[in-house]
């Protein structure tokens, strides 16, 4: 999560020939760097096209776009499309949706990268330690369709587990398709894709702590539970803390890909979160004016809730992901 | 460490600190129990897939579906799908969408860290704050969806490419890594002579394999798994990718359209290939070249360049 901070940090061997040329003549400096302009070109070109573009497309939340006119010639309808929006229940049932996952996944997702770092690092033998760590990172560079469909392979209808209920005369369920459980499913999905990859920074955090205070601890007659009670979980609160904070910066986002896959085996009223009401409803009923507004009201509080995130991250005396 | 050492600590446990009690043989045991449950969870998921997708067709009406206990070995699926058609097709287009999009983005991103890798050079601030303005706020979908159709794109590979050729963060995380490096050595290549591009090339690439190797790998792995660009804007389905046809032929359980290769194999369940087998070499194709390079990513994990680039 590097940030902003980049633009002032001062690097090794700041008195190079080219810092110290900062004050020279902006004529001097381009006749000396023209060539890492064109290094740079392509990918400035890249951004500014597919990211800077569209964003100032953005626009047609404000027009009622027709595809066959284009955006020169759409008339503009000001704020009328956020006024439907809000009057419209469903955007409200994808935004509940939404923060109901979120908080879900708090409660039942968190934790969990943290207490699988705990039991990776209290492993002895490093030649285990690095095999399990190898194990559960591996989810993370899977895809969304793999992961779902080896979720469905598993726990579907025709998966693992009802093949062995259905040996066994046992009524069979699937899991795959009911609404009710699904948001368990996703987030026991989320849990197997990148929970390992999440105990990473928790990882980097309990390899800092100084074993000295493992071991004043022992020699004062703290057991087991108490120096991690004690020494490893503050060494982790302000990694939780900063990790926390982010998170609920990012409250709107639930994982578009891994929604949109499973929408039609469980249904709209399930499965519906803001990112694929704003598909559905731009790219699939061709309303782009209308999606564009509702993706723009979700772009707009993400950054607001971001920004608010970073802000209490830096009074908690956090880095942030970008700095002041 | 020998002279404190019990004569009784064998294997883990001379690992063990001087300092720390010995484990308890309940808390051992839950330990033990639950190490091998995560390694289960992961692990078991893959058993079952790659188990299935080389079994002969007997051994699945035998299990009644997906196979755990090994019984014969057949390649019949795989040659099924590797023998043309759909499957064969969107291997060949992930593949080669992989190969293309992960030059590309790497050289692009590659250029672009060196260019601004050092402060003070003309327009250096300004730039670095387009390529960092890019974490805070996505375009959104409906504008770049609107932006790909009009530039023309749809239905092409160039909109599974361009779109997310750059990503910031590893630009972010490579210029980083470039400009701590030892400037000395780079200044004296200049003073020498030495052009800006074959500093890159020649001094700058050399002491910086591991973090190229790890961007690149990273790309890769990403148009790999890419399937929602293929969603979006691909219309024909001779053009998709492997992850579309694992998600429409596997997930969905539906046929492919004009895939008369995967159809017939549908239809006759009965036949030496069963549909199953089938599927499940599907996932296999999708998940070897994750599991072929994750060794090379995963040494990179303890170097820190990761772990780095996450912490920030």
């Amino acid at each position: 999560m590097p940030g902003a901070d980049l633009l002032d940090r001062p690097t090794v061997g700041t008195r190079t020939p080219a810092a110290a040329g900062r004050r020279a003549g902006w004529r001097r400096r381009l006749r000396r760097d023209w060539v890492l302009l064109v290094m740079v070109a392509p990918a400035i070109g890249l951004l500014t096209v597919f990211h800077y573009v569209p964003l100032l497309g953005n626009v047609v939340a404000f027009q009622d776009y027709s595809p066959f006119v284009g955006m020169a010639y759409s008339p503009w309808v000001g704020f009328s499309n956020f006024v439907r929006i809000m009057e419209d229940p469903e955007f409200w049932s994808a935004t509940v949706n939404t923060l109901v996952i979120t908080a879900f996944q708090l409660v039942f997702y968190f934790p969990i990268p943290i207490g699988l770092a705990l039991l990776v690092h209290s492993l002895l033998s490093p030649r285990l330690r690095m095999f399990v760590q190898s194990v559960v990172y591996l989810p993370h560079f899977f895809s969304w369709v793999l992961v779902i469909t080896l979720f469905q392979q598993m726990l579907g209808g025709a998966g693992v587990l009802n093949q062995v209920l259905r040996a066994n005369g046992a009524a069979t369920f699937d899991i795959m398709t009911d609404p009710d459980l699904f948001i368990a499913l996703v987030t026991a999905q989320g849990v197997w894709k990148d929970a390992g990859w999440g105990a990473i920074v928790f990882l980097a955090a309990l390899a800092t702590v100084d074993t000295s205070l493992y071991e004043a601890a022992a020699v004062d007659g703290a057991g087991r539970w108490r120096r991690m009670w004690h020494v490893t979980l503050p060494a982790l609160i302000p990694v939780i803390v900063l990790l926390l904070i982010l998170r609920l910066g990012e409250a709107l986002t639930v994982g578009f890909e891994q929604f949109l896959l499973q929408r039609d085996a469980v249904g709209q009223e399930a499965a519906e979160v803001l990112d694929t009401y704003v598909y559905f409803t731009g790219v699939v009923n061709a309303d782009f004016s209308y999606a564009a507004a509702a993706g723009l009201i979700k772009g707009v509080i993400g950054l607001l809730l971001v920004l608010a995130a970073n802000k209490v991250a830096h009074m908690v005396g956090e880095q942030g992901v970008y700095s002041r | 460490m020998t002279t404190t050492a019990p004569a009784r600590r064998t294997g883990a446990a001379r690992n063990r600190p001087a300092w720390d009690e010995p484990p308890t043989r309940i808390g051992q045991t839950a330990k033990g129990v639950l190490v091998g449950l995560v390694l289960l969870a992961v692990l078991f998921p893959l058993w079952v897939v790659v188990v299935t997708s080389v079994s002969p067709a007997s051994a699945i009406t035998e299990a009644g579906g997906l196979v755990i206990v090994p019984d014969g070995f057949s390649l019949g699926a795989y040659a099924e799908l590797l023998s043309g058609g759909v499957v064969t097709r969107s291997v060949l287009v992930s593949t080669g969408v992989t190969i293309i999009g992960t030059l590309f983005s790497t050289v692009v991103t590659l250029l672009a860290a060196y260019g601004l890798s050092r402060p003070g050079s003309f327009a250096h601030r300004p730039l670095l704050f387009l390529v960092l303005l890019t974490f805070l706020f996505g375009p959104g979908l409906i504008p770049t969806y609107l932006l790909v159709n009009s530039l023309g794109l749809l239905d092409t590979y160039a909109a599974l490419v361009l779109p997310g050729a750059v990503a910031a963060f590893n630009l972010v995380v490579l210029r980083s890594f470039f400009m701590n490096l030892p400037q000395e050595v780079i200044d004296s290549a200049r003073i020498d002579g030495a052009s800006e591009f074959g500093v890159l090339t020649r001094i700058v690439l050399p002491l910086s394999k591991g973090v190229t190797a790890v961007i690149a790998l990273f790309y890769g792995v990403g148009y790999w798994n890419a399937f929602f660009n293929a969603f979006l804007y691909l219309n024909s389905n001779e053009k998709w990718p492997l992850q579309m046809v694992l998600r429409t032929y596997v997930l969905q359980g539906q046929s492919i359209p004009g895939a008369s290769a995967v159809d017939s194999t549908l239809d006759h369940t009965g036949g030496p290939v069963a549909s199953l087998a089938i599927k499940m070499a599907v996932i296999v194709l999708a998940l070897v070249p994750v599991l072929v390079v994750y060794p090379f990513v995963q040494k990179h994990f303890t170097k820190g360049v990761i772990v780095g680039a996450i912490k920030g």
